[in-house]
């Protein structure tokens, strides 16, 4: 059982969403994996306005639609824009099909202006998708880094939140976030160097590790190998590869009526 | 059966990496069915004792690896005396191939010590591999921040030289479009595929390289070796060109040079 975390519809062949995602349905049917969650729609914005979010989510909830059960959409949303972005919330989420959040480079989230959105997302049990980097060139000005997300983790202990890319640099990025329990490595996204998955394992333990490509700049194929080619065992590749997933997206799933 | 053209022996410098003892490396090489591996050395990016690389590189693969690794010398034209290695490497160990690493060794492509490696290599009937980049440029160690190898005058040199094949390593991930085109207008460059990324990632690259000019390689262990296994099932490819790409290209350009 593979459920992707991490998916995008940029960067892939295909003049309408729904092209863009039955072709990436061909190519996740040829690797196993079996159920993926989207964000964002193209072309990317770093700093979306609400109007330009809405589209981009619009761009999702299209691309999901006619694929019931099997692609899952995290709503996009800009923590400059507190009101819009839990209207927002309550459109695509509370209203919608979405399960979950996507933030990504605008403004970096310890800064507790956030904390309203992750209250919101928590309440309707959705599931946040923080991006994360440590870029040795230097991050970009709204660009978070693991040590960021943990700050604002300690103001939600109870909140499960994912740390995306684990912070791309994951000697940095794991360490940053190993005392914080409510905090997932998403281990999407990032050249597949050897040892990533076993370093995690070592420091988070299995069960706060999860698998995701970053298609369509990414690959099915490099990102999967990176728990495939692990040496861990086959119990936890289980788990990072779908087992928790599954796990922390049960309740929201279960309450829109969608079996897992 | 599978030829791999981008093998790396020894130490990473700044970490452990899985299977980067030669005994682990050649053992999961043969558990994924690749018969032959072209291996040069993480040694040779930061060592200037290059002449002790290259011994150690032979001694491994010979001791460790026969019929399975084949050992590509690492060259650094910015060392004096650095002919006496090409030399060596292939008078004395019988290498069918050197390695470069420009951006690392701190040389352009357009030095007048290239042009004459690659007249010497060319002479030797040696193929040349050069890395264009070892690590995402986001994850380099702060006092060791690198730039691409840029390839600007690679086809120049190559045009001098008409029977030398050359094969980039590493490159396809910031390699695309018209540097890409103009690069593998020559037949004899190649390409190979282990920072190949995006979904069907090989069927993509062959609607603008010819697949008689793409190698299968991993980067193993740098990288875990399954990246580019699987790219041969994200792509469906037909049993003909796979095999051109996992074999018969490397062999026919490499086996008898």
């Amino acid at each position: 059982m593979i459920w992707d975390l991490h998916c995008h519809l940029s960067g892939v062949d295909g003049k309408t969403v729904d092209e863009r995602i039955a072709q990436l349905m061909v190519y996740a049917d040829r690797m196993g994996v079996e159920r993926l969650v989207f964000f964002m729609g193209w072309p990317f914005a770093t700093d979306p306005t609400p109007e330009q979010f809405r589209k981009q989510n619009d761009q999702v909830l299209q691309a999901i639609s006619h694929w019931h059960n099997r692609a899952f959409g995290f709503v996009y949303l800009n923590a400059k824009y507190v009101d819009e972005s839990i209207a927002e919330l309550d459109r695509c989420v509370k209203n919608g099909p979405m399960i979950g959040v996507k933030l990504w480079v605008a403004s970096r989230c310890n800064d507790p202006s956030i904390d309203p959105i992750i209250k919101r997302a928590a309440e309707l049990k959705a599931l946040i998708y923080q991006h994360t980097w440590y870029k040795t060139g230097g991050n970009l000005i709204g660009e978070s880094t693991p040590g960021d997300l943990a700050l604002m983790a300690k103001r939600h202990p109870d909140v499960p939140l994912i740390c995306g890319h684990t912070g791309g640099d994951y000697e940095l990025g794991l360490r940053a976030i190993q005392d914080s329990p409510n905090v997932y490595a998403g281990i999407g996204g990032s050249d597949p160097t050897a040892g990533i998955t076993e370093m995690a394992v070592r420091t988070l333990g299995a069960d706060r590790i999860l698998y995701g490509s970053d298609i369509g700049g990414r690959s099915f194929s490099s990102q999967l190998a990176k728990v495939q080619g692990a040496d861990i065992p086959e119990v936890s590749k289980r788990l990072i590869l779908g087992g928790n997933l599954k796990r922390l997206l049960t309740p929201i799933l279960k309450e829109k009526g969608i079996k897992v | 059966m599978i030829c791999d053209v981008n093998v790396y022996l020894s130490r990473w410098p700044f970490r452990r990496l899985p299977c980067d003892t030669t005994s682990e490396l050649v053992s999961k090489l043969k558990r994924n069915q690749i018969s032959r591996a072209y291996a040069g050395s993480f040694d040779g990016l930061l060592h200037k004792d290059i002449r002790a690389v290259n011994q150690r590189l032979y001694d491994d693969c010979k001791s460790q690896g026969a019929n399975l690794l084949l050992p590509v010398g690492s060259i650094n034209p910015a060392l004096p005396g650095w002919e006496d290695d090409v030399i060596t490497c292939h008078e004395q160990w019988k290498m069918s191939g050197i390695r470069l690493h420009p951006n690392y060794h701190e040389y352009e492509l357009n030095s007048p010590e290239v042009k004459k490696l690659f007249a010497m290599a060319a002479e030797r009937g040696m193929f040349i591999q050069i890395a264009m980049r070892m690590e995402d440029n986001r994850t380099h160690h702060k006092l060791m921040q690198i730039p691409d190898v840029n390839f600007e005058a690679l086809p120049g040199l190559m045009q001098e030289q008409q029977n030398l094949q050359v094969t980039i390593l590493n490159g396809m991930k910031s390699l695309r479009g018209a540097s890409l085109t103009r690069l593998t207008e020559n037949p004899n460059l190649t390409i190979e595929i282990a920072m190949l990324e995006g979904v069907g990632g090989i069927e993509k690259i062959m609607q603008q390289v010819p697949y008689e000019q793409i190698l299968f390689g991993s980067y193993f262990p740098f990288f875990y070796l399954e990246s580019s296994l699987n790219k041969l099932k994200e792509s469906q490819l037909g049993m003909e060109i796979e095999k051109q790409i996992t074999w018969e290209n490397a062999q026919k350009r490499f086996t008898n040079t």
